[in-house]
């Protein structure tokens, strides 16, 4: 195993004392094969044990390491050492508040993440009795994607338009959106809308695609987001065809449709 | 331990040059300005070619001039670019469905594509040599 | 929230997206650069020429549907970019963009009916 030093340039900012972030650089003894967190990791345990930052799973999975590695949105567990030159700039996710150091504020996605409702709406449920709701796995590879989302938001540091505008509901709660919208067991699309084909929603997105460039997870938001925009344009000239038109066309065409 | 969260804010107006991805993107965007003005002009050609030859001949020199060439050049750059740009991101919109699988996104950027060479190919033939 | 009113221009937006980028490049290089240049020789856009080729009643018609719905693309996209270079007087910025678009659609219109 060869050794690596690098020089790990870290955003600090202790909400207790600092006006504003500012930069410290660590001088970080690397294995090859080590990633961005295994660097920051050894700041935190041998050069200052107060560096706050989140992590938990260490491989791409927990959605927590999320920060912008050299300007990018990266998790800093998918990000090796030996793909970067002898300088790495660390800095929180960009486009949310800093709590602490590498910390940043969610609470603006946690608050919109339910107004999407992205759990199973059913016009009536079926009693117990009547078994399951059954899926064939081509229904499941309908909207499979767009469940891989492992909430790390990073597409939410990529999207200039949530960086200009915090009202924008973002891809990844979009995307989730989309996701229980493609699930064959859903009717809950017309009260999704409420929320995604309101100005907030899929309108805010001028579609600049870097949700989807950023993804760790292909997970592929924009995508999501263009069919959303498709979906409601149809939706909003079904609404306003005369007598009763547009419903009659969604209940045959979109039988798993509800019209409250 | 009180809470006091840092807000870094974005440039309104400069935000794009932050990344090369958001440079392509405001391209993306700008092609609109040469589109339209481009469009103006030809919703304007079909004006003069209603009022007579004369006008319209007075319309078909100042093609000739420098600053029609330049602007023409200029937007036929973009205007290739906005049709690669669109045409790349064309699988994000529409999803085929072929048996159990979705056709595979590559494959409809190549239809677009040759459809594009072919209606450009015709539209060439139709102003050059009919 | 209320649902937005955006399909109206989007799905104009999003027509002349497609049509413009299948056919304005071609566009622009024939009658742009390759006519005034001389590529297609002295005549290629004579008043006669022109008049029965864009006058014959089915090329009127993809020639209005390419124009109009490129300029209401271009108006949309316009007041997008707009916004993306800070210029938050969204009511004014899109009324002149879609006015302007509807004007020259009005024009191609006129042209296109009286040749």
């Amino acid at each position: 195993m060869s050794e690596r030093t690098i020089e790990l340039e870290i955003l600090r900012y202790n909400p207790d004392t600092d006006e504003a972030p500012w930069k410290q650089t660590f001088t970080v003894p690397c294995q090859e094969e080590w990633v961005v967190l295994d660097a920051i990791n050894y700041v935190k345990d041998h050069l200052d044990s107060s560096l706050s930052y989140r992590w938990s799973c260490h491989m791409a999975v927990c959605g927590s390491c999320g920060m912008m590695i050299n300007g990018e949105p990266m998790l800093s567990c998918k990000a090796f050492i030996r793909d970067y030159g002898r300088k790495i700039r660390v800095e929180p996710l960009s486009h949310f508040p800093i709590e602490r150091d590498l910390v940043v504020v969610l609470d603006d996605v946690m608050e919109k993440l339910p107004r999407v409702k992205p759990y199973i709406i059913r016009d009536e449920e079926k009693p117990v009795e009547e078994g399951e709701y059954k899926q064939t796995p081509t229904e499941l590879y309908e909207f499979k994607q767009y469940s891989m989302c492992i909430n790390c938001l990073l597409c939410y540091a990529a999207c200039p338009q949530y960086g200009l505008n915090e009202e924008f509901i973002g891809p990844a709660v979009l995307a989730l959106a989309h996701r229980y919208n493609k699930d064959s067991r859903d009717e809950g699309r017309d009260q999704r809308e409420e929320i995604t084909a309101a100005h907030e929603g899929v309108w805010e997105c001028s579609f600049v695609g870097a949700c989807s460039e950023v993804c760790p997870k292909a997970v592929d938001p924009a995508a999501a987001i263009q069919q959303m925009k498709i979906a409601s344009t149809m939706d909003w000239y079904l609404d306003r065809l005369p007598a009763g038109l547009g419903t009659r066309i969604k209940t045959t065409l979109m039988p798993r449709r509800t019209a409250k | 331990m009180s809470r006091n969260p840092y807000v870094r804010t974005v440039s309104p107006t400069t935000w794009y040059m932050r990344n090369g991805r958001y440079i392509r993107y405001i391209l993306r965007e700008v092609s609109s300005l040469f589109i339209g003005l481009y469009m103006a002009g030809l919703a304007m050609s079909l004006m003069r070619l209603a009022q007579g030859p004369k006008a319209w001949d007075a319309y078909v020199d100042g093609l000739s001039s420098p600053v029609a060439l330049v602007f023409h050049a200029l937007a036929f750059v973009f205007a290739t670019y906005h049709a690669m740009s669109w045409f790349n991101v064309t699988p994000k919109a529409m999803r085929i469905r072929r048996g159990d699988d979705y056709v595979p996104g590559p494959l409809i950027v190549r239809a677009h594509y040759i459809l594009w060479g072919v209606v450009s190919l015709v539209i060439l033939v139709f102003v050059g040599v009919l | 929230m209320a649902k937005s009113n955006k399909p109206i221009v989007w799905g104009l937006f999003a027509a002349g997206g497609t049509i413009s980028a299948f056919c304005v490049p071609a566009l622009i290089l024939a009658h742009g650069l390759l006519v005034p240049l001389g590529v297609f020789g002295e005549n290629a856009l004579s008043y006669e020429r022109a008049k029965a080729v864009i006058g014959f009643f089915p090329v009127t018609l993809v020639v209005l549907a390419v124009v109009i719905l490129t300029l209401w693309h271009a108006a949309h996209r316009i007041r997008i970019t707009m916004h993306d270079f800070g210029i938050r007087n969204d009511q004014i910025v899109a009324i002149l963009c879609y006015g302007s678009a509807t004007v020259f659609s009005m024009a191609a219109l006129m042209g296109a009916t009286a040749i």
